[in-house]
This record gives C-alpha cells, sequence and structure tokens, in this order.
C-alpha cells in the first residue's frame, strides 16, 4: 500500500476523535506510518456485526415478553456476552446459566443470585425484574 | 494515601497494541526499537484458524501470534529480562502498580477492552488482550498510554480494576508486565534470524489449520458456508474474517505490512539486499489481502450474493496461499 493510498474514509472512529495507524511506502519505497480515518469495507463489516447483535437484543426481548426467557438472556445480549462470558462473570458453571434462561427458574431464584447478574450488569436487581412486565 | 506522580515517559501511536507496549517501554529505557523489529523478532506473523471456537458466534482467525507470545519471544531473543505478574486480588493488583509507579518504573498491563470507556462504543467488546502502559496517577486517575490511541489518556481507579479484571478468554488477571534488566548492548542480528526462521517455520507448518494451509482452509470453508449456513450467516462470518484481518492493530492487510516495514528494516540493519526485496515483495501479497477483503465487503455489503461471489473470493485466498509458500520457503534461504 501506497502512503497516498491509505484510506481516509468515514468510520465510527470519529465519535471517539481518533485515527488508526497504518503501514505504508512512500514515492522512494520506504517504509513509513499514515494515519487512517477508517476504511469502507471494515466499516461496513463493523456495523454489519452490530446490526446482527441489535437483531438478538430484540430478539431476546420479544422472547422475555412472551414468557420463553429470562430477563438474564436479554441483559446477556445487550452487553454482548455469551454464555461462557456471563458465567465466567458471575462466577457460575454454563448449565446453571442457561437454566436461569428459563422464566420458571428465573422466578425462584434468590436475592443473592440476583444480585450477582445485576452487578454484572450494573443494574439493580428491579430493573433486572422488570423487563417483560 | 494519595499519589501524585508523573513519569516522563513519551507515547508514540503504534499500529498494534503489544508490539507497540513493548517498543514504547524500550524507548523509554534507552533502547530505539520500533514497532516493526518488535513484530519481526517477537515473531507476530501468523495465519491460524482456531477451530471449534466462536466469537461473536462467528469462526475465529487471527492473524498474528496468540496474546503474550510477541512481547515474550522478543525478549528472549534480544535477552532483555522481564518481570510478569498476575494478581488474584484487585487490591494486591492496585498496590503493586502504585508501587511501581512511585519507583517511577512506568508498566505494561494486559487489559480487556469491552470496559474501556475511551473506546468508541462499536468497538467495545469481550477481547481481552489489549495492552497499554501506565505512567502515572493524578488524583485517582490513571495516565494511560494506550498505543492504538493517537494521545494519551486517563481511567479513574474504578475504571482501571475493571479493565484489569475482565472475565471470559484469556482474562488478565491484572496481568502486569516490565522490563528490570537489559544486555549492555542489543544482539539485534542474531534475534532477527531466529524471528525470521520462527515465522517461516510456523506459516509452513504441515498443520491444516495454520499458515499457509489454513489460508487454504479458510478458502474452502467460504466455498461451503452459503450453501451449508446460508448467505446470512455466511455474510456475517465472511465480515468476521475482514474484520480479524483489517481492525484496529493490524497496520493493514492482517499484519503484512508491518512484516514488510520489518524486513526492509532488517535487511538495512544486517546488510542483507534479499530481505530488502523480499519486503517489496510482502507489501504486494499485503496489497492482494486488500483487494481480497474489498471483494468480500461487496459481498457482505450488497446481501445480493450468488455462490459465485464466494467462490471468487476464495479463489482470491488461495492464490495468496499460493504466493505466501512461495515467500516464506525463500525468506527461509535468504538468512
Amino acid at each position: 500500500m501506497k502512503k497516498k493510498e491509505v484510506p481516509q474514509d468515514k468510520s465510527n472512529l470519529e465519535s471517539a476523535n481518533f485515527r488508526e495507524l497504518c503501514y505504508a511506502v512512500d514515492e522512494n519505497g520506504e517504509y513509513t506510518t499514515e494515519n487512517s480515518s477508517g476504511w469502507e469495507p471494515k466499516t461496513v463489516a463493523l456495523n454489519n456485526a452490530i446490526e446482527e447483535i441489535n437483531e438478538r437484543i430484540a430478539d431476546a426481548k420479544t422472547r422475555v415478553i412472551t414468557g420463553k426467557t429470562s430477563p438474564i438472556e436479554y441483559f446477556m445480549e445487550l452487553h454482548k456476552m455469551d454464555v461462557g462470558i456471563l458465567a465466567s462473570y458471575v462466577n457460575f458453571w454454563q448449565w446453571k446459566v442457561k437454566r436461569h434462561f428459563k422464566p420458571s427458574v428465573f422466578k425462584k431464584l434468590s436475592n443473592k443470585t440476583l444480585q450477582k447478574y445485576a452487578d454484572v450488569f450494573e443494574i439493580s436487581v428491579e430493573e433486572l425484574k422488570s423487563i417483560g412486565q | 494515601m494519595k499519589l501524585e506522580t508523573v513519569i516522563n515517559f513519551t507515547h508514540h501511536q503504534a499500529a498494534h497494541c503489544e508490539n507497540g507496549v513493548v517498543s514504547n517501554l524500550m524507548k523509554h529505557n534507552g533502547f530505539s526499537i520500533s514497532e516493526p523489529m518488535v513484530f519481526g523478532i517477537g515473531s507476530g506473523l501468523l495465519f491460524c484458524y482456531i477451530p471449534f471456537l466462536k466469537v461473536n458466534h462467528a469462526p475465529v482467525i487471527t492473524y498474528r501470534a496468540l496474546p503474550g507470545h510477541i512481547f515474550k519471544k522478543f525478549a528472549k531473543r534480544t535477552g532483555v529480562k522481564m518481570k510478569r505478574e498476575k494478581f488474584r486480588n484487585p487490591k494486591d493488583a492496585k498496590a503493586r502498580l502504585d508501587e511501581n509507579l512511585e519507583k517511577n518504573n512506568p508498566v505494561g498491563l494486559q487489559v480487556g477492552v469491552y470496559n474501556l470507556v475511551y473506546f468508541p462504543d462499536e468497538y467495545r467488546f469481550h477481547f481481552n488482550a489489549h495492552n497499554m502502559v501506565v505512567y502515572g496517577k493524578e488524583g485517582n486517575r490513571y495516565l494511560i498510554s494506550d498505543p492504538v490511541m493517537e494521545n494519551v489518556t486517563s481511567l479513574s481507579e474504578k475504571e482501571l480494576e475493571k479493565v484489569r479484571f475482565a472475565k471470559g478468554a484469556f482474562a488478565p488477571k491484572g496481568h502486569m508486565y516490565y522490563p528490570i534488566a537489559f544486555p549492555e548492548k542489543l544482539e539485534l542480528e542474531k534475534a532477527i534470524v531466529s524471528g525470521i526462521k520462527d515465522t517461516c517455520r510456523a506459516m509452513l507448518a504441515p498443520v491444516p489449520v495454520v499458515g499457509v494451509r489454513g489460508i487454504h482452509k479458510i478458502a474452502g470453508l467460504i466455498r461451503k458456508w452459503p450453501k451449508q449456513k446460508g448467505i446470512k450467516t455466511a455474510n456475517h462470518y465472511l465480515g468476521q474474517v475482514v474484520r480479524m484481518q483489517e481492525e484496529i492493530g493490524t497496520g493493514g492487510g492482517g499484519f503484512r505490512y508491518i512484516y514488510a516495514a520489518f524486513l526492509q528494516e532488517a535487511g538495512k540493519l544486517i546488510d542483507n539486499e534479499k530481505l530488502i526485496e523480499l519486503s517489496k515483495e510482502m507489501t504486494e501479497i499485503g496489497d492482494l489481502w486488500r483487494d481480497f477483503a474489498l471483494e468480500a465487503s461487496r459481498i457482505y455489503k450488497n446481501r445480493s450474493a450468488q455462490t459465485d461471489s464466494y467462490n471468487k473470493v476464495a479463489d482470491q485466498l488461495d492464490h495468496i496461499a499460493d504466493l505466501e509458500k512461495v515467500f516464506f520457503k525463500k525468506l527461509k534461504k535468504a538468512i
């Protein structure tokens, strides 16, 4: 890549006001660095990934409202987590977290357990319970 | 006791966090080592498909060595002694950090990205192998030199604790590291040669998911995805491949440009004309990786994909793999 070809497309980096560093060659073929504000092919990839996450969040919300899963799954998706990551944050086995996705099990969870989830999601236990009601 | 200390530390932006931290800490200690040099000596370049693992619900490919390996190999090959510590308890981790700052010693930290508040929201994923330098403290804020950022920044005590004790794969567990002893003179030539040999070995490894064979493997998977997984998932997977290749930290072209910069610098340093020639070739291969990313983005952008277009980008990858096979064989002979 030539230095003057380093892409300067619009991207999500703008919001944080920084440009990433790329390596490229100058007119004499010498390696140098150049800042890039973004490149469209990867911005599109990132935006698609975010859209995908938003779909998962919306889907989880619908399933909470229709009584098919518990709010824990919704907040997990909201925080871009999967079961493995959430399990390591609350320090439970994965199967246990999955069990807590069952609305009937969720209803009977102790305050202590609920508090653990609420702490990870940085909300109160009331907020954790209020989705879907 | 409130700690007020600002170490006279110069922040240099880097493409990749791990090389950047090592390069910046070396410069701080009076050794002028560039980012590509760290990357090359530490054998950072790689291609590896990690089967059975999913991140963001898509397959994982890496274009670089495992987190921590670049750093470990660089230290070993140059004879720099590093101190590394991990902690169970956040309080101990904080105490040790403060202790070092008081001794005027800037330290490298491994952190999780998800809670890094100065990153744009869109980039905050559960990725735990990010690296930064802490070079001081003012009030209850730690002064941070994050190599991928253009400028220095800061984090509150609580914010720093959160990223140091992020959970999930590669959990940092407060991981802190810094150089403690240096050789009188850095023997770069020997280090460069072992770094290059190691990279050639990995890229030509007889393992189906690693190096050149790994690239062919992914090409094969891309051909199958649309039929096997449906267009939507195939596009999601393809998007993730491009993101791994081009995301912040790669310097562009899946680290191939940084590697080309290393070959050029190393060629001049040890007076090896062949390395300088091979640097040009690596740049051209990097350009082909970029072309692949561009072509792939056309598929997931329009979502109007035909099996044909998947085959086309897979062909591009097969071509790159063939070129890299020849390239690394030549590189092995050049040193």
